[in-house]
């Protein structure tokens, strides 16, 4: 599934002549892992209210989630092969307006988790068990609202919420160790009350052991922190800040194609 | 919690329509630390379950309402009008854009709220909220009118942004008059032909003493609470640029984009009319007593009546 998928975010990526490949790549292991196990919802009812929510904060990495709700048969091979283009329903950045399947709009970095927490005290308050999936990059956690969301959240105690890292150390413009390293995400999340897991974010065992034990965590709100490789899948973007915001060219499509396939 | 402030403060009737709301399960309120200030307290102490303190953080507060609407809430999240500001880009993408229904209140809006000086003293936010689509724009001009306009958001279809006032004035309803009042409809406080004064807030009482004023000179003003910025009753504009020739607009706001910017626009685009504005021309306000403040930055009575004298003279 997430070879699949993988295949979908670049030739979506090459289409558009633009988007996040690197990003997507580095995340799409996470989300495969994700709705392939605990993650409640309805394929023939995406909006059902007692639905888990998965919101993707790091909204650019839209290929990721558009391929997973692609190969779940939620949105058409011609709903992704219209991304970025006037009228598609795979608007640049997920967009809960325009997409069946997507819990929320983004692309401003810093606001998922907040969403998330709302979402999670919603749940609270109408004892539901529905839990809460929030999606953040590591250089996202530069946003300062993000630790107002994470101090609100122990605060209220949102055992129903959970946030994935996706910790691949690369944003737009260069490595975090030069824009601004943040350090050790995981402490700073446990400083917060978080219960912390970290785990190989390319790991499948690991992936859905986590959210395991995340999704089984009732008391304290989880954090993640999954270490990935930006690009990862692709030789020549693995780990390469150039490809954060770039799509492939044909030659590289091409290459990229032969690797996955 | 602090005894509501008595008489007409807007603030007051927030509080006390939030209190009215809570029958409607779906209506949670959220606070960042000025409950006591924005009257959000009132629901606090009798519905604790379905008030969220969000601390000092607005940013966070606009995003978490924005989950809860997702998930079926009716959120009313309040802070100082100022401090919404802070969060205009939350706002903007987090609510407005996916069409979640959110209301925001910012309290203690506009130089009116005196002596603690310009960093509290929000005078763009009818402006900012305007620019952003399908987002209503209130600014009620006494309690009975907050409270009406407030309890009238439960069956409101869009997001919104209300501003209310520190400080009481002079209720300009009463609890039957008050009924009449629509989100969406002006609504003329008195008739007359010479001049239409379109204001809102609490200038809505100041421009009542400038028409008492206005009437020893023999001038008839028409006087309008436009208690709705967005969407603005067009409709009624016309209608008064017609009857009266000229009109003047008043805001305890900037001059620039608010009440007075949007008529100007709405008339320059449909009826071309003599037009002068009433508000806080291109600056910051300052601490001070809030009459003394009003006519240092002209925008008291006495500045009404100056403007409608000028704007007559146009005709």
């Amino acid at each position: 599934m997430a070879r699949k998928c993988r295949i979908d975010i670049v030739e979506m990526v090459h289409k558009a002549g633009a988007g996040h490949p690197g990003g997507s790549l580095s995340a799409i292991d996470l989300i495969v892992g994700l709705y392939g196990t605990g993650f409640r919802f309805k394929l023939d009812e995406p909006n059902w209210e007692d639905r888990d929510r998965f919101i993707m904060s790091k909204g650019h990495a839209s290929p990721a989630v558009y391929s997973m709700l692609h190969n779940l048969g939620i949105i058409s091979k011609k709903d992704i092969d219209g991304f970025r283009t006037l009228g598609s329903i795979c608007q640049g950045h997920v967009d809960m307006k325009w997409t069946n399947g997507v819990d929320f709009s983004a692309g401003s970095l810093g606001m998922g988790l907040s969403f998330g927490l709302g979402c999670a005290i919603a749940a609270k308050m109408d004892n539901s068990e529905r839990n809460i999936w929030v999606m953040i990059g590591d250089g996202e956690t530069q946003e300062g609202q993000i630790w107002e969301a994470a101090m609100a959240a122990d605060f209220h105690q949102t055992g129903n919420l959970n946030v994935i890292i996706d910790r691949n150390r690369i944003q737009n413009d260069d490595f975090m160790e030069v824009q601004m390293e943040i350090g050790d995400i995981g402490k700073k999340f446990e400083s917060f009350g978080w219960k912390i897991i970290e785990i190989d974010g390319h790991s499948m065992t690991e992936i859905i052991e986590a959210i395991d034990v995340a999704t089984n965590e009732l008391e304290r709100p989880c954090a993640i922190v999954a270490h990935t490789v930006k690009g990862k899948g692709v030789s020549f973007m693995e780990n390469n800040p150039s490809f954060h915001g770039k799509a492939p060219n044909d030659d590289e499509l091409i290459l990229a194609l032969e690797e996955l396939s | 919690m602090s005894a509501p402030s008595k008489g007409g403060a807007s603030r007051d009737g927030y509080g006390s329509a939030l209190l009215k709301l809570a029958d409607d399960p779906r209506v949670v309120v959220l606070e960042a630390d000025l409950g006591k200030s924005t009257k959000s307290c009132l629901f606090r102490a009798e519905y604790p379950e379905r008030t969220v303190s969000m601390g000092i953080a607005e940013q966070n507060m606009m995003l978490v309402s924005a989950g809860m609407a997702s998930s079926g809430k009716i959120p009313f999240a309040s802070t100082f009008a100022i401090f919404t500001e802070r969060a205009f880009e939350q706002v903007r993408n987090g609510i407005a854009r996916p069409g979640l229904v959110v209301h925001i209140c910012g309290s203690h809006g506009g130089i009116h709220t005196g002596t603690d000086g310009s960093s509290a003293q929000s005078i763009e936010d009818l402006a900012i909220y305007r620019t952003i689509p399908n987002m209503t724009v209130m600014h009620p001009c006494d309690d009975l009118s907050a409270e009406e306009l407030t309890l009238q958001l439960l069956n409101h279809n869009n997001p919104s942004y209300t501003r209310t006032a520190r400080n009481k004035v002079s209720r300009i309803y009463d609890e039957d008059t008050v009924k009449k009042i629509k989100i969406g409809k002006g609504n003329v406080i008195k008739d007359g032909n010479d001049v239409a004064i379109i204001a809102c807030g609490v200038m809505v009482n100041e421009a009542k003493i400038a028409a008492e004023q206005l009437s020893n000179y023999g001038i008839d003003a028409c006087i309008v609470d436009m208690h709705t910025i967005k969407p603005l009753d067009g409709k009624l504009i016309q209608k008064l640029a017609k009857q009266c020739g000229c009109i003047v607009t008043v805001e305890d706001h900037s001059v620039i984009g608010g009440l007075g910017g949007s008529v100007a626009e709405f008339l320059s685009r449909n009826i071309p009319t003599p037009l002068e504005m009433v508000g806080v021309e291109d600056r910051f306000g300052e601490s001070g007593g809030t009459s003394e403040l009003m006519a240092h930055l002209n925008i008291d009575s006495k500045a009404i009546e100056n403007a409608v004298k000028s704007v007559i003279k146009r005709k």
